[in-house]
């Protein structure tokens, strides 16, 4: 039951996107930047984003952490790529209310691989770390998020 | 006749200690983080709730008899750390909430007494505790914080030290052994070079009292810290050894009720040593949890338990060496403690994957990133042995990181 449950979280596209990160290494220019960590585990995260017309033309990140903070950094990168400020914002809330709640997952398709990690409760600050950074980087502020703010 | 050679694989102390028979996901529980905090014996968690339930009463308000009796245990917890220390008086026993205030408290008293200018030793090794509160008064003071590096193996640069000592070096401070690593600092030799110059020393014992016999008067050290629930105690009380002569000189750090002998609103006096630190009603039941915690300490025979750690962790070593991982610090002169990263697998996945086979290590930084940083890694994974462990919880951790491989690797 337990090799279920580690299985569950750990699906082999976030391990996948762990070992191959997309959009991995910073943007020669962005607009916007975001910055995650989790001061417990040392978690930390870095987004570059090119905003360009409202839409987000080019995203990268850089940065270390845990298989489940990896994955959905780079898998946040391939979503929001290509959108709009307003609907990277919903799609970033919808996430956190998916992971935190008990939020519907519709409309997150390959997001919805991050079930399995809800049933690690010590573990979601991983895989909300980066739409954490993601929400300060489209404010553009310079506060860093923190998974302990 | 042929006698066979009896195997030391275990000291059979696990019958003390009712949390380690219980089971953890469905497996038997491996507790193999012993620097965060070790379990407690039958006989500490039965003397607590003895009291809290026959005899709960608060200290020093002596007319009736609970009073009585509650203020006779913590002093006789009082008597009973100043043997196990080998204190010169009770009046060198404080009692604090751990580790953290006790480095704070000299941090703050101390401080007080310190110039701008002055220097405060510290080294690479140490915890959050024995950085910060030194940052924090080099504020307040205008002091300045030196730190004495270590080598490539984990062991402090001994030369390095002593060029960082001068007359300008005030105080002192070092773990007598690495959390994060287990490095045992040569604690003495430390101290005496460190007194050549005229400097004070705190020695941060929070990793030492349940794995050596620690004698204040032979380490000749000024303060020594450490937390009760790192020594089989509760949470919530620890102990500031300190040298009577300094504690007297030194203000009290918090101030109210227990500490003063008489109070005005233009002035108070402060109550004799050991109270003059310890304003509040203390916490009592952990006071005479330590005590008790102290007693079983008493049982035990230190070499043997040296000696039996050193086993299981040659075994851990050799063991984790075959397996893909890199040990973090040195490889010698060091308590049970092994930390290691595993080779393309993040410390925190390996927490999880080995929770789930009810082996429970730390991962992350040990509240020692100037550490990690020195050896370039965000986090390792720690695995921290007490004389309850066994041959048993090295193969489940060497089994359980397999299996971390199988599904991470």
């Amino acid at each position: 039951m337990d090799n279920a449950r580690l299985k569950n979280m750990y699906q082999e596209m976030i391990l996948e996107h762990n070992k191959s990160p997309r959009n991995f290494g910073p943007l020669d220019c962005h607009t916007h930047y975001g910055h995650g960590k989790n001061p417990l585990c040392g978690d930390d995260y870095e987004f570059f984003l090119d905003i360009k017309d409202d839409v987000i033309e080019s995203i990268g990140f850089t940065g270390d952490g845990c298989a489940i903070s990896k994955s959905s950094a780079s898998m946040l990168t391939t979503m929001v790529k290509g959108k709009q400020i307003g609907e990277s914002r919903k799609l970033s809330e919808t996430f956190l209310d998916f992971i935190l709640n008990e939020g519907s997952n519709e409309s997150l398709g390959k997001l919805k691989i991050f079930e399995g990690v809800k049933q690690f409760p010590v573990r979601v600050k991983c895989a909300t770390l980066s739409w954490r950074a993601l929400e300060q980087a489209l404010l553009n502020t310079k506060h860093i998020a923190s998974t302990e703010a | 006749m042929f006698v066979k050679e009896k195997s030391v694989t275990t000291l059979n102390k696990k019958m003390d200690f009712p949390v380690l028979n219980t089971t953890m996901r469905g497996n038997r529980l491996v507790y193999l983080d012993n620097a965060a905090t070790t379990q407690k014996p039958t006989s500490v968690l039965e003397a607590m709730n003895h009291f809290l339930t026959k005899e709960n009463g608060t200290v020093n308000r002596g007319v009736y008899y609970l009073s009585q009796e509650a203020t006779k245990k913590c002093d006789d917890s009082r008597k009973s750390l100043k043997t196990f220390l080998n204190a010169k008086s009770e009046k060198e026993i404080i009692f604090v909430k751990g580790t953290t205030e006790a480095i704070n408290l000299v941090a703050y008293s101390y401080g007080e007494l310190m110039k701008p200018g002055d220097e405060i030793l510290i080294t690479e090794l140490e915890h959050h505790a024995n950085i910060v509160p030194w940052q924090q008064l080099c504020l307040r003071r205008g002091c300045i914080l030196k730190v004495a590096p270590i080598t490539d193996d984990g062991h402090l640069d001994i030369n390095a030290y002593k060029k960082l000592l001068s007359e300008k070096t005030k105080l002192v401070s070092f773990c007598h052994i690495s959390n994060s690593i287990g490095t045992i600092n040569p604690a003495r030799e430390l101290v005496k070079l460190a007194k050549e110059v005229g400097a004070k020393v705190l020695i941060d014992g929070a990793q030492a009292v349940s794995h050596l016999k620690v004698d204040v008067q032979d380490l000749d050290c000024d303060f020594y810290a450490f937390s009760g629930h790192k020594c089989f105690g509760p949470t919530g009380v620890g102990v500031l050894y300190g040298r009577e002569d300094l504690l007297e000189k030194m203000p009290p750090f918090m101030t109210g009720g227990d500490m003063i002998e008489t109070v005005s609103f233009q002035s108070s006096s402060f109550a004799e040593l050991p109270r003059k630190f310890e304003a509040g009603t203390p916490a009592i039941v952990e006071i005479i949890g330590l005590g008790e915690a102290v007693k079983y300490m008493n049982t035990l025979d230190y070499k043997e338990i040296q000696n039996y750690e050193q086993k299981l962790l040659e075994a851990a070593q050799e063991k984790l060496n075959e397996l893909d991982i890199t040990l973090i610090g040195p490889t010698h002169t060091k308590a049970a403690i092994v930390s290691f990263v595993m080779n393309a697998v993040h410390a925190h996945d390996v927490g999880t994957v080995l929770d789930m086979e009810g082996v429970a290590v730390r991962v992350g930084h040990h509240c020692t990133q100037p550490l990690m940083k020195r050896y370039n890694v965000s986090s390792t994974i720690r695995a921290s042995f007490c004389f309850y462990n066994d041959m048993e919880d090295v193969d489940a951790l060497i089994n359980g990181l397999k299996k971390v491989k199988e599904f991470l690797g």
